[in-house]
């Protein structure tokens, strides 16, 4: 028991106590929270601090507003409506087309037919706390759907893919890409079942994957190699996500990216707690790079330097001898 | 710097607890294990007399100073008469009086002691003696015994020891044979004695006591020899001349007074019964905080009415129920719903059984669960579709309650005892994690939940443990200490070791 856990701490490997105490507790203060629990906050702050993110259609925040919803969306052909303060991805509903005769009849992501009445009682909903783990009103979000590029296409059932960036401080140190599976819904959260392939932050590929706590090769659903895919514009990935510190004030923070087929990488959202899986699916703990952000930390440098200095200094290897299936 | 004011934090609050229950357990003598009894004497005198007719008044002597030994309580027993005590010349004596009966009389004075090494006879020093008158030919034969004892001692007890050595000597004196041969008794011969004693100007006086046996009926009062060598009191053996008390002696009463007294009856017959029995010792540390005016007993749990004592018997588990949940959930990783919600699950099986408290938290929960998804239909808001969980939990508890009275299981009638309002926010919460993270996770966080809540039932359910933090609840402050300073772990969880496995490699 504890040679194990000699081996993970020599591994390196952050613990969710340590997590908790050392990480959130000292680098995200409380009160910095609702700029990333709430989802139009984020998206205000990310747009002043000049970075990418879907565009925003709209906001809901009360029922009076929910008849805005029409002129809303009058122009769109496609949207999402999502809740503001959500969790897991509910209440989410992605609108892929309208009927080309009727124009308030739409057709979600999935080929249903929606009335306009029964879209407005979704937004109801979501206004009323129904998708909002707290139970209090919310707003709803509506915004530009994202087209996702065919990248990977092959390494992703139904939802779409995103980029989970860890933000230490201001510097990337590790990121993963987060595959949808047919047991995750479509849904890009790897305890609901999808799939998280590490990327190198040196080169942009992606590395083995890893479901549950297990490390996989292949998506569990299109059988395809995860790894040795090159996301694109990896650069300005980085470079945005790095920003995600100065824009939330928060020193430990996953950002969220997706890359959009026409406008290139867009921040989704970003998080003050992220998941430790991220480690498996790089074979790498996140302490030793910490350790090494803590001792070149410049406060003056921009995100576009830390990035760099990030980029040159994080290199994870494909191993020929990494242990599969976790039963090594 | 934190790491610092935690530690110094934790050693201030374990110092504090770990002192007061010393301080209790050593100085108060509250016992650490709860089947720690300490024997207890009940001495019973009953007097009986044929009463004349007209008034009574019955007196009898009883203890004051008891070296050896500690009152507990001290009642009479007895139809209709007066009774009080009073502090006379030679110790305390008890009253009975009655204006008007007749025929056969039987009062008891009944008094609780247990023994304590510690507990000193403190009495103040006596005044000399006044010279005894004593008629000739007795006081030449005194003056001659006085006056070769004394050439023969150096002090009070030495001189009291070769006045015993003489004075039992199986071929004595012809002084002393004048002056103890036709003694009556033992207490007549003791009674000699303190006359000569007086004589040399030292104080001395009999005391009678009782030697304490279990199970006695008739037991005669001992008379031994008390003098005081001008700084205490010591005793002597009348026949022996050893210095000390017997083994377990009472000492009832000092002087030559009789032992009781009775004006308006006759045929009066006293006698002493002994039994012994074992009393929790948290009572006698009680009853002697008490005594010793110790505010800490005062303001302790057991100064509260029982009721409430038994309410807080549990209270007082909660937070070793939640240093468990600490230790479960951050040092082993157990998964669950709720913060606390397993202890109060604990408690609730205290009711139950665990068996039982299982299968209906289980049976309560699932139901609860398949209702939840079906209010999920109707989309309501979180309030009022935790409200239609509440009431529905409470119609089942109602139904398993009546379904079970009909099949004649009497336990499913303690299921009223759940914490509904926390089976209520189970269910909600285990059917929010079903929807965001699948039936597996939500399945294992109600597993884990249910285990936690067996250990911590567990672990509260234990008798020495119940028993050591109601008798020292400031033992909490360790418990704590300890919770503070598993606040500061920041290792690895043992499921996390798992979890990493794969990075364990080398």
């Amino acid at each position: 028991m504890f040679g194990a856990a000699r081996k993970i701490r020599k591994a390196g490997v952050l613990g969710l106590n340590e997590r908790n105490s050392d990480f959130i507790m000292r680098l995200n203060p409380r009160h910095l929270y609702p700029r990333v629990d709430d989802k139009v906050m984020t998206k205000r702050l990310a747009l002043e601090a000049g970075m990418a993110v879907p565009e925003l259609y709209g906001v809901i925040s009360s029922q009076g507003e929910v008849r805005n919803f029409v002129d809303i969306v009058e122009s769109r052909e496609c949207f999402v409506i999502k809740p503001a303060r959500g969790s897991g991805g509910n209440g989410i509903l992605v609108i892929a087309g309208r009927s080309k005769r009727n124009r308030s009849a739409y057709r979600s992501i999935s080929g249903d037919m929606l009335s306009q009445s029964e879209i407005l009682h979704h937004v109801s909903n979501v206004v009323g706390g129904q998708y909002s783990l707290s139970g209090n009103p919310d707003s709803a979000i509506i915004e530009y759907c994202v087209k996702f590029d065919a990248l990977f296409a092959e390494v992703s059932h139904l939802g779409v893919p995103d980029i989970r960036v860890i933000v230490y401080r201001g510097y990337p140190v590790m990121a993963m890409v987060r595959l949808p599976t047919r047991k995750s819904g479509g849904k890009a959260n790897l305890h609901q079942g999808a799939v998280g392939a590490g990327v190198d932050i040196s080169s942009g590929e992606t590395l083995h994957g890893v479901l549950g706590n297990e490390v996989v090769e292949d998506h569990p659903d299109t059988g395809a190699l995860v790894s040795g895919l090159r996301i694109p514009q990896w650069d300005f990935i980085l470079e945005s996500a790095a920003k995600g510190c100065e824009v939330t004030g928060l020193g430990y923070l996953g950002v969220d990216i997706v890359i959009d087929r026409d406008r290139g990488p867009l921040i989704l959202e970003m998080n003050a707690r992220p998941g430790l899986n991220i480690q498996i699916a790089n074979s790498c703990g996140l302490l030793e790079r910490v350790r090494y952000i803590d001792d070149i930390f410049d406060e003056e440098a921009d995100a576009t330097t830390r990035a760099r200095i990030s980029r040159r200094e994080f290199t994870t290897e494909i191993q020929g001898n990494l242990p599969l299936n976790g039963d090594a | 710097m934190t790491k610092q004011y935690v530690y110094l934090l934790a050693a201030f609050l374990t110092a504090i607890g770990l002192g007061i229950f010393f301080y209790k357990w050593q100085e108060l003598g509250f016992p650490l294990v709860e089947d720690q009894h300490t024997p207890v004497w009940t001495i019973e005198t009953s007097i009986k007399f044929d009463a004349r007719p007209g008034s009574i008044k019955a007196n009898l002597q009883i203890p004051t100073l008891t070296p050896g030994f500690n009152m507990l309580r001290e009642y009479n027993v007895s139809k209709g008469y007066g009774f009080s005590l009073n502090y006379v010349s030679g110790g305390r004596e008890a009253q009975w009086a009655l204006r008007r009966t007749s025929g056969p009389q039987t009062i008891y004075y009944r008094r609780v002691v247990y023994e304590d090494a510690a507990s000193e006879q403190s009495d103040t020093t006596p005044p000399f003696p006044p010279p005894p008158v004593i008629n000739e030919p007795l006081k030449t034969a005194v003056d001659v015994i006085v006056t070769d004892v004394r050439e023969h001692s150096a002090d009070t007890a030495s001189f009291t020891s070769e006045l015993l050595r003489r004075v039992n000597d199986p071929s004595p004196d012809p002084n002393i044979e004048l002056l103890f041969s036709d003694a009556r008794d033992p207490a007549d011969f003791v009674d000699r004695l303190t006359t000569i004693l007086a004589f040399a100007r030292i104080p001395a006086r009999m005391i009678r006591g009782i030697v304490l046996q279990d199970q006695q009926r008739r037991v005669d009062p001992l008379p031994w020899l008390e003098v005081h060598d001008g700084d205490r009191w010591i005793y002597f053996n009348p026949i022996t001349g050893e210095e000390g008390l017997p083994d377990r002696y009472l000492i009832w009463w000092r002087g030559n007074q009789p032992l009781v007294s009775v004006t308006g009856g006759r045929n009066v017959e006293v006698n002493f019964a002994v039994q012994k029995n074992f009393v929790d010792s948290v009572s006698i540390a009680e009853e002697r905080a008490q005594i010793e005016g110790s505010a800490l007993v005062e303001f302790s749990l057991f100064s509260l009415p029982i009721q409430t004592q038994a309410v807080y018997g549990v209270l007082l588990m909660i937070p070793i129920g939640a240093l468990i949940m600490v230790f479960m959930r951050n040092f082993v990783g157990i998964d669950a719903f709720g913060t606390f919600m397993p202890v109060l699950i604990a408690l609730s099986f205290r009711e139950t059984q665990l068996l039982w408290g299982a299968i209906l938290f289980t049976l309560l929960v699932t139901l609860g669960l398949s209702i939840r998804f079906l209010l999920e239909r109707l989309r309501l808001l979180l309030v009022p579709r935790l409200s239609a969980v509440l009431i529905v939990v409470v119609l089942l508890m109602m139904i398993i309650s009546v379904v079970s009275h009909k099949l004649g299981i009497e336990t499913g009638l303690s299921v009223a005892l759940f914490p509904m309002v926390i089976i209520a926010m189970t269910i909600e919460r285990m059917s929010i994690v079903w929807e965001e993270r699948g039936a597996v996770d939500a399945m294992r966080a109600a597993a884990g939940s249910l285990l936690l809540a067996v250990v911590a039932y567990l672990a509260m359910g234990m008798p020495w443990l119940e028993h050591l933090v109601f008798t020292f609840p400031e033992l909490l402050l360790v418990v704590l200490a300890i919770v503070i300073l598993m606040g500061r772990y920041s290792g690895y969880r043992l499921t996390e070791l798992a979890r990493f496995r794969s990075l364990a490699g080398d």
